[in-house]
C-alpha cells in the first residue's frame, strides 16, 4: 500500500465513524430534543405522566377563562385533540386565541394539564396589519362562499 | 487574457492584493448597513402581531446567517490547507474564527432579547437554541486549540480537524426546526418557498445581510494580513516591506 492510499484510507475510514457517530446522536437527539408534545401524542399517552414535560399547540379558540386572581383556563390543541390547561402567572403578550403556545407543567390525575410555565410560540409570517386584515378578510369571504 | 490566479496564493502577493481591496470591502459594507438600518426602522411596516419588536430580525437574521455560513467558509478553507499543503488557505480560515464567534454571539444575544418579550423567556433548551450554542463553543475550541499549539502548521492541522468534526452542526441548526418540535419558528426565507414576510421588510434583511458580508469578508482580510506577517516576519519580503514603511 502507497503512503498515499494509506492516507486515503485513514481519512475515507475517519469520515465514516464520524458519520456514523453523528447518526447516533441524532438518533439519541430524537428522543430527547422534543421541545414540546402535541395534545394528539398526549393523548395517546407518548408523553410522561410522572414528570414535568412541555405541550404545544394552538390555544384553542373561545377556550380562555380567566378566574380570580392570576388563575387562568384555557385549551390546547392541534385540530385533532383538545388537552385542558390551568396556570397561574402573567402571560406573555403573544399569548391570544388561535395562537401557537408552549406550556410546561405535569398532568393531574384528572386529565387537566397543569402549566407552571406558558410561552408564546410565534409562527414566520410577518406582515403590517393592514394586510393580515385583508388576508383575514379574504378567508371569511370565502367561507361565506362555500356556506352559501 | 489569462489570469494566473495561483499567483495570489502567495502570501506576499495576496498581501499587496487583500491591501488594496479592503477599503473597497470597507466602505460598501458601511453604506449598506446605512441602507439596510434605514429601511429597516423607517421604512418596513409594523408587523400584525409581534409589533415593533420583531425589528431585532434585521440584526438577528443576518447574524445567524453569518454565524452558519462562515463556519462552513472556514471548514472549506481548513479542509483545503489540510488537503493540498497551501499555507495561504489555513490562514484564512484561522482569520474567519473570530469574526465567525462574533456573529454566532450577536446572533444568540439578539434572539434572547427577542425571546423574552414574545416567547416569555430569555432562553429555552430549544434544539434551535441548544445547536447554535454548540456552534459558538465550536468557534471558540477552534480558536483555543490553534492558540494552544505552539508550532503554526501542527495548529492549522490540528483546527482543521475539528472544524471539519464541526461540521455536521451546521445542518442540525438549520433544519432543527423542521426536525423537532422547537418553541423557535420555521424560516421566513428560504431557497424552496417564497417568503414569508412583507416586501420592504425581506428587502431590510437581505440589506443587512449583504452588510454582514462584506463587513466578514474586510475584517477576514485585514486579519489574514495580520497573520501573513506573523508568520513570515523572517522572510525577506517582509523586512523590505519594514524598510519600504520605514523610509515613509
Amino acid at each position: 500500500m502507497k503512503p498515499r492510499h494509506k492516507k486515503i484510507a485513514i481519512i475515507t475510514s475517519g469520515v465514516t465513524a464520524l458519520c456514523v457517530a453523528a447518526i447516533l446522536v441524532l438518533n439519541a437527539f430524537q428522543s430527547n430534543l422534543v421541545f414540546f408534545f402535541s395534545p394528539s401524542q398526549v393523548a395517546a399517552n407518548e408523553a410522561p405522566t410522572d414528570k414535568r414535560f412541555r405541550i404545544g399547540g394552538l390555544v384553542e379558540m373561545g377556550s380562555i377563562r380567566r378566574n380570580e386572581g392570576l388563575t387562568v383556563n384555557f385549551a390546547v390543541t392541534d385540530n385533532a385533540e383538545v388537552i385542558p390547561v390551568v396556570y397561574t402567572g402573567i402571560l406573555p403578550d403573544l399569548f391570544k386565541e388561535g395562537k401557537g403556545v408552549v406550556a410546561q407543567g405535569r398532568i393531574s390525575a384528572g386529565g387537566i394539564f397543569e402549566a407552571d410555565e406558558v410561552l408564546a410560540k410565534h409562527d414566520e409570517n410577518y406582515m403590517p396589519p393592514e394586510a393580515a386584515m385583508a388576508l383575514e378578510q379574504a378567508a371569511e369571504a370565502k367561507k361565506a362562499a362555500l356556506a352559501q | 487574457m489569462a489570469i494566473n490566479w495561483f499567483k495570489y496564493s502567495s502570501p506576499s502577493s495576496f498581501y499587496s492584493l487583500a491591501g488594496k481591496m479592503i477599503p473597497l470591502f470597507t466602505v460598501t459594507a458601511i453604506l449598506l448597513a446605512i441602507a439596510g438600518l434605514y429601511i429597516g426602522f423607517f421604512v418596513a411596516p409594523t408587523d400584525f402581531q409581534q409589533g415593533e419588536a420583531y425589528r431585532i430580525i434585521f440584526i438577528h437574521v443576518p447574524a445567524a446567517w453569518m454565524s452558519m455560513f462562515l463556519y462552513l467558509v472556514m471548514a472549506c478553507w481548513a479542509a483545503i490547507g489540510l488537503a493540498f499543503n497551501t499555507r495561504l488557505s489555513s490562514m484564512i480560515a484561522t482569520a474567519i474564527a473570530p469574526t465567525g464567534a462574533m456573529f454566532t454571539f450577536l446572533a444568540l444575544w439578539t434572539g434572547s432579547l427577542w425571546g423574552k418579550p414574545m416567547w416569555g423567556a430569555w432562553w429555552v433548551w430549544d434544539a434551535r437554541l441548544t445547536s447554535e450554542l454548540i456552534l459558538l463553543f465550536l468557534y471558540i475550541g477552534f480558536m483555543s486549540l490553534q492558540a494552544a499549539i505552539d508550532d503554526p502548521r501542527r495548529a492549522d492541522k490540528a483546527g482543521a480537524i475539528l472544524a471539519l468534526v464541526g461540521v455536521v452542526n451546521i445542518p442540525i441548526i438549520y433544519f432543527s426546526v423542521n426536525w423537532w418540535n422547537t418553541l423557535h419558528q420555521g424560516a421566513s426565507v428560504s431557497l424552496t418557498q417564497s417568503p414569508k414576510m412583507a416586501a420592504t421588510m425581506l428587502t431590510g434583511m437581505l440589506v443587512m445581510a449583504l452588510a454582514c458580508w462584506m463587513y466578514s469578508i474586510a475584517m477576514t482580510l485585514i486579519r489574514t494580513r495580520v497573520i501573513i506577517l506573523e508568520r513570515e516576519r523572517h522572510t525577506s519580503w517582509v523586512a523590505d516591506l519594514h524598510e519600504k514603511e520605514a523610509a515613509r
